[in-house]
């Protein structure tokens, strides 16, 4: 089955209800192949719902969100074929192991890729990866994870908190290769508290509060770049 | 479609061999079950004939929403129901690769009690091997099939303990009366197989039906 690469994401005044509750609220956003977006704001700004929205796993209650492979809009399982997840929690099953995990993600993406080659990657110790994932630590959790949202190679990789659970080194080496995920073309969106990590790499901060997106700026940015727009956001 | 369930279902089946937590929690309750049995109910011939029928049930039943609220349960755990969600496969064949990974515990169980039963209340359980197979298979089926669509969906659910067989059982009402019914025509004093085959037939609609319906509803249900 060939790839249908995602060049483009448009969030269309999308919104979102949980009951009465709001979460989201005509938030309308661009992405492009690429670009490194940083999605910021508080706990509880509705960053991790959005995420949601566009990785397909939650349903707007407003609005739309398009997928554009140059100017054809895709849908359905050439998407999902096209999103890489990182998200708060691992997706991973405890009780495979890190190569049982990724040959299961493998075998339902149908591909066949180098599952040793993309442990190295993300740095896996050699002698882990045959045990079961439950006696990993958080950092090696968070680096099997990572391994997962990468295996598939995606044109679109949606990042929830990545930065957590690794040391500050790995962190930044993590930092570095969106970098180059950015630079080879892929969408890149980072939900993050870590300015350090993604500054000097992204170029496009998207900011949420309280539900409503407050800023949606390109351009480059260092850390106290970041931190400057983010307090003056968000205060 | 049927090659991503196996892959699942086989998944899911390599996850229970390696923690056996839920096989042998329901083995056990199961064998709890049979022993309550054996020691409540009178072992004269008339009382364990009519009475086994609902006892099978009753066991399939209790261990296999055992099994529905643990294997979803894991599922909860790292959030790796989005992880099957997001992958690019047909979303029914996850629903159905849970079907069958729960249709083989359910079965599993039912290999144990089953010949634990009829050794416990001298029931004569075992005369009809192929009936009862067939009606035992077409129940798991079902339980499992129903069962799946509720626990996917209740996998958020703060109370979800509690609301699966509460949502659960009135739906699975026909299919019991449809397989003790089936049993207790086999193990009557004069079995009578014409009315066992009608109520394993009535299984095997049953089963379609649910089928159909959750293959149906199941994406709408669990995308949130």
């Amino acid at each position: 089955m060939g790839r249908v690469a995602i060049r483009s994401v448009r969030i269309d005044k999308v919104g979102k209800r949980y009951g009465t509750e709001r979460a989201l609220a005509a938030v309308s956003l661009e992405f492009r192949a690429g670009s490194m977006c940083a999605l910021l704001g508080h706990n509880g700004a509705g960053k991790t719902t959005l995420l949601g929205i566009v990785s397909t796993l939650v349903r707007p209650t407003a609005g739309a969100v398009t997928y554009w492979q140059d100017d054809r809009a895709i849908t359905g399982a050439d998407v999902r074929r096209e999103i890489g997840l990182l998200a708060h929690a691992s997706l991973i099953y405890a009780e495979l192991s890190a190569i049982e995990n990724l040959e299961l993600v493998a075998g339902l993406y149908g591909i066949s890729a180098d599952i040793s080659a993309i442990l190295d990657q993300v740095g896996l110790d050699k002698r882990a990866r045959e045990r079961a994932a439950r006696t990993y630590s958080r950092g090696m959790v968070q680096r099997l994870a990572l391994a997962r949202a990468l295996l598939t190679k995606p044109s679109l990789l949606l990042l929830d908190e990545p930065f957590t659970g690794l040391d500050r080194d790995g962190a930044l080496a993590l930092g570095a290769q969106l970098g180059e995920l950015k630079a080879a073309g892929t969408i890149v969106v980072v939900v993050t508290h870590d300015l350090e990590a993604i500054a000097g790499r992204t170029d496009h901060v998207a900011i949420l509060r309280r539900g409503q997106l407050v800023c949606d700026e390109h351009g480059d940015y260092s850390y106290d770049a970041l931190r400057d727009l983010y307090h003056r956001h968000t205060a | 479609m049927l090659r991503h369930a196996l892959r699942i279902a086989w998944k899911d089946l390599r996850v229970e061999a390696r923690s056996k937590e839920i096989f042998v929690t329901m083995v056990f309750f199961g064998g709890l079950l049979c022993v309550i049995y054996s020691f409540g109910f009178g072992h004269d011939d008339a009382s364990v004939r009519g009475g086994v029928p609902g006892m099978l049930w009753v066991t399939l039943a209790f261990t296999g929403t055992i099994a529905l609220g643990r294997a979803f349960d894991r599922e909860r755990e790292n959030d790796t129901m989005r992880a099957l969600l997001l992958a690019p496969v047909p979303r029914l064949s996850v629903f159905l690769g849970k079907a069958i990974a729960m249709t083989a515990l359910i079965l599993g169980v039912a290999i144990v009690v089953t010949p634990v039963l009829a050794l416990f209340l001298g029931a004569p359980l075992l005369d009809y091997p192929l009936q009862l197979a067939a009606e035992i298979l077409l129940g798991a089926v079902g339980i499992a099939v129903v069962g799946t669509v509720f626990a996917a969906t209740l996998l958020k659910v703060r109370s979800r303990d509690v609301l699966l067989p509460v949502i659960l059982y009135p739906l699975l009402i026909p299919l019991f009366v449809a397989g003790t019914n089936s049993t207790a025509a086999l193990v009557q004093l004069h079995p009578n197989l014409e009315i066992a085959t009608y109520w394993i037939q009535f299984l095997g609609i049953y089963d379609a039906a649910f089928l159909v319906l959750s293959l149906w509803v199941f994406e709408s249900l669990v995308i949130e």
